[in-house]
């Protein structure tokens, strides 16, 4: 757990963090967004002390990380910077290496350790584990920046703006994994993006950052429906918050069981564990307004239709 | 065999060779009657410029390096204009002038050349570390820094490795300027390579000089070899396919 | 750090003495400035605070105050040592010498650091020292200085001197001349051509490492072996020297050459074809001026490199400065050596700065257009 209290952040006349009250809550994903500028990579870089608060405390798990050495403090965190910041002088093994050699483990424990992520980042071994880092894509490349912070089993995982300099496939590939890796070790995420995107489609809870300042908490849902500013809401899009809406419910919640769908809605049968906004699209590129429902096994569940997509709240 | 071993093994050829060479210097230069010169051995000669090159070289580099990274962190900064300034007008000094300045204050013999070869091969290692160090790439030290290395950590593992071939190539540059130092420094009455070619100068034995710079000669591209292979073994990694 | 240049300050006056050359007696400070005048001692402690004050607080006033309390301070110094040169040699015998002592220099090496600290500080680089050159020359012009040895040197050898200067100058032009003739087209064929470049690079490389004597000495075994055949080619005097600086600054020519041509985008080159510039025109106007800079600080380390080659190439009896430094050296005669030494470190810097400021000009020339 990460507490903010009364956090300000100050260089000379500029103020960076300004009065930040905030409580990151054990095991969630906070995404932190907002604009250049605005003061997200600040507030993380709080957390594991690359800058300290002018004012107020900031407490990890009830300490006040002031009280921490900084070097002790990081080798408890895992630290995603973009492009992945990888050693470029050192193998693909031995950057993932790093902080558990620092902690002192053996060279067998680091050895099955790097085996490991490589494997849970989806990265091949064979080919990987000595090569240099110039070697590698953008996206192989922060894959091992990821696979590097988790290293030591981190229970805090400290992330800013990570997939920014990747293509747009890469960077949903990715971000798929972090889910996938947060599901799996129940690590507490911080991730700093400016991209609203990304926010709404990975957070458990958004803090919407301006000038410093938070000006909304609160889960992706809440941001699109409840605004708590025109601000916010301009920065949540309004064009196609609808769309992003449609993202957040599944077919499986709007389906209509009992129905059988008639022949034109045959062919090309949608899954219930789809959001409705794939629904949506799949009307959109076949010219129909009702799709057939089926479940993981292929069987024949019900139908959707366009008018239950649009009667959203 | 590498460029460095050929060169190696033909320098201490010639070196311990030479010695054995009159008749070819007598059938080249057929009006001397003392084609080699014999007043000194060269091993010794050799011995003795090498001497003075690597006092001096081992000062330089100790010092330069380490004000070099004095200079980087955070508490040094205010003397790196000064040093910069310094650097730039210390470039300028011919090291023969350096050399000579060296006398008035410290007589004849190895020790002016000495010190003046090591006042003047500073600049090229401190303004390399400088360089080297500066250049280390921002977000690799924030990377660095987040996970939670020390400075010393840092500086160790991450920066001076980074900017080795930087500070080699200073250092080589200074060690092979040092050397062609060396040898002048025989007119300040120190004991290298330079000896063969002041005597032979003054009494017009063209075979004497000839001896004297051809080691002086091999020796500095000997060990520019050897500075060329070392700075290859420290960036290996960026040629691995 | 005021604090270290601070205790950098007091060192020398521990150890001010000046020196007489035949019975080599060291004579410290306060004897040196009891026999040469309070006039000396108020300017120097005059000149003293005044450079004290930038390093305790460096405001722009400060520094200019610095700058001149260097000026005026090193000049007193030097006063005061002919004063009491002039004292001492009048109860001597006429064959002896007063000389400045090592305290004196490094104390004036002392105040120079500060000074160009100062100059640095007010943004105007290392132009800024002259100035506190000034009263120095002033005293120098006047002949005041004249009873210290070192001057007294000068004045046996003027002629020599002069001739040695003239010498060496001439050394440095005669082989910058060539040196460009040969390098500049040498560099735009190799950047233009691969083959030459890996082939002219690693040949000038070479020539490079070789240390100066050694190639001045390698060249004496074939030149005279060729007088032999053909008159008038000698192995020792101007003509080798000058092909050896030749051969060394052939390097940094070409090297610059290359890297200016280099570095002009190959955007603004096919634009320039595309107005329809002829290849030639392209080369003279868009080519040219954007390589130029690079090409000046290739001129730059040329120059200042020989320079000090030319020093060394009175070994083999090309004359200039080097020849008084060797004379000197030779003879055991330290004032002669001095005498030699400090133009040429001064010919050195001199040629450093004049060639930065045509650096600066022409990349202002240039707008910032250029790297």
């Amino acid at each position: 757990m990460i507490a903010f209290d009364r956090v300000t952040r100050r260089y000379g006349d500029f103020t960076a963090v300004d009065d930040v009250s905030l409580t990151i809550e054990s095991g969630e994903i906070l995404v932190l967004i907002g604009a250049s500028g605005s003061g997200k990579s600040t507030l993380l870089q709080l957390i594991n002390r690359l800058q300290d608060p002018t004012e107020g405390t900031v407490q990890v798990d009830d300490e006040d990380v002031a009280g921490i050495a900084p070097e002790q403090l990081r080798r408890r965190m895992g630290y995603v910077i973009q492009g992945g910041g990888l050693f470029p002088h050192w193998t693909v093994a031995r950057n993932i290496g790093t902080v558990p050699r620092l902690l002192g483990w053996d060279r067998a424990r680091i050895a099955a350790r790097v085996l490991e992520l490589l494997d849970l980042l989806r990265l091949d071994a064979g080919r990987l584990h000595d090569a240099y880092p110039h070697m590698l894509s953008g996206g192989q490349q922060q894959r091992v920046g990821v696979a590097r912070a988790l290293a030591a089993n981190p229970s805090i995982l400290l992330m800013d703006e990570p997939f920014g300099a990747l293509d747009p496939v890469t960077r949903a590939e990715l971000q798929g994994e972090i889910r996938r890796i947060h599901a799996e070790t129940g690590c507490t995420v911080v991730f700093v993006t400016h991209d609203m995107d990304e926010a709404l489609s990975l957070a458990t809870r958004v803090a919407v950052i301006d000038r410093g300042r938070v000006i909304q908490l609160g889960t992706p849902l809440d941001l699109l429906t409840r605004p708590a500013s025109d601000q916010v809401a301009r920065f949540v899009g309004t064009a196609d918050r609808g769309l992003k809406l449609l993202g957040f419910q599944r077919v499986a919640d709007r389906l209509r069981p009992s129905d059988r769908p008639d022949d034109t809605a045959r062919h090309d049968p949608i899954s219930q564990d789809l959001p409705l906004s794939a629904a949506l699209s799949a009307m959109v590129m076949r010219g129909c307004d009702r799709l057939e429902v089926i479940d993981a096994q292929g069987t024949p569940i019900g139908t959707i239709h366009l008018a239950d997509l649009v009667r959203l709240a | 065999m590498t460029a460095f071993g050929a060169l190696l093994a033909l320098l201490l050829l010639t070196t311990f060779g030479l010695g054995h060479a009159a008749p070819f210097f007598a059938w080249l230069f057929p009006g001397l009657d003392q084609p080699i010169y014999r007043q000194d051995g060269f091993p010794a000669l050799l011995l003795g410029h090498l001497e003075i090159v690597a006092a001096a070289s081992a000062f330089a580099i100790l010092l330069g390096v380490f004000a070099g990274i004095a200079v980087t962190r955070p508490g040094g900064r205010e003397f790196r204009g000064l040093l910069e300034t310094v650097g730039a007008t210390g470039q300028a000094f011919p090291p023969v002038a350096v050399l000579a300045l060296a006398v008035p204050a410290m007589g004849f013999g190895a020790s002016p050349a000495i010190v003046a070869l090591a006042l003047y091969g500073l600049l090229p290692v401190l303004q390399n570390t400088i360089a080297g160090l500066e250049n280390t790439p921002a977000d690799i030290r924030v990377a660095a820094a987040g996970m939670g290395m020390s400075t010393t950590q840092i500086l160790l593992q991450i920066e001076l490795p980074l900017a080795a071939p930087v500070i080699l190539t200073g250092i080589r540059l200074s060690v092979v300027v040092g050397i062609g130092t060396a040898a002048i420094a025989s007119t300040v009455g120190a004991r290298t390579l330079g000896l063969p070619i002041i005597v032979g100068l003054n009494a017009s034995n063209v075979a004497y000089v000839l001896q004297g710079a051809l080691l002086v000669a091999l020796l500095a591209i000997t060990l520019d070899q050897g500075f060329e292979a070392l700075i290859r073994a420290t960036t290996r990694w960026r040629r691995a396919r | 750090m005021l604090l270290a240049l601070l205790s950098l300050v007091l060192l020398p006056f521990l150890r001010h003495a000046r020196n007489r050359l035949l019975s080599g007696q060291p004579i410290d400070t306060l004897a040196a400035l009891g026999q040469a005048g309070s006039i000396w001692t108020a300017c120097l402690g005059v000149g003293l605070l005044l450079v004290v004050w930038p390093l305790v607080r460096p405001t722009r006033l400060a520094c200019w105050a610095g700058l001149l309390g260097a000026g005026l301070a090193i000049a007193a110094a030097a006063g005061a040592g002919a004063g009491a040169a002039d004292h001492l040699a009048a109860g001597a015998a006429s064959s002896s010498r007063t000389s400045l002592g090592a305290g004196t220099w490094l104390f004036g090496a002392v105040l120079l650091l500060i000074a160009s600290d100062a100059a640095r500080r007010l943004r105007y680089g290392l132009a800024g020292i002259l100035p506190v050159f000034g009263p120095l020359a002033i005293l120098l012009a006047l002949g005041t200085l004249a009873p210290l040895s070192l001057l007294r040197e000068y004045a046996a050898q003027h002629d020599a001197f002069r001739a040695a200067l003239v010498q060496h100058i001439l050394l440095v032009l005669g082989a910058l001349g060539p040196a460009l003739l040969i390098g500049v087209p040498l560099g735009i064929a190799a950047q233009r051509r691969a083959a030459l470049r890996r082939v002219a690079f690693p040949a000038l490389n070479l020539i490079q490492t070789i240390p100066s004597i050694a190639l001045f000495s390698l060249l004496i075994g074939p030149l005279s072996w060729l007088g032999k055949i053909v008159p008038g080619v000698s192995g020792i005097g101007t003509i080798p020297a000058l092909i050896a600086l030749v051969l060394y600054s052939l390097l940094p020519i070409v090297w610059n050459t290359v890297e200016g041509l280099d570095g002009v985008p190959r955007d603004v080159r096919i634009a320039a074809r595309g107005m329809g510039l002829s290849p030639a025109q392209c080369f003279l106007q868009v080519d040219t001026p954007l390589a130029m800079p690079v090409l000046l600080s290739g001129l730059r380390i040329t120059a200042v490199q020989a320079v000090g080659l030319a020093a060394v190439s009175a070994l083999i009896g090309a004359g200039g400065l080097g020849a008084i430094i060797f004379q000197g050296l030779f003879a055991n005669a330290l004032d002669l050596v001095i005498l030699g030494a400090l133009p040429v470190i001064a010919l050195a810097v001199a040629t450093d700065l004049l060639f930065r400021l045509l650096t600066t000009f022409s990349r202002a020339a240039l707008g910032g257009a250029a790297r």
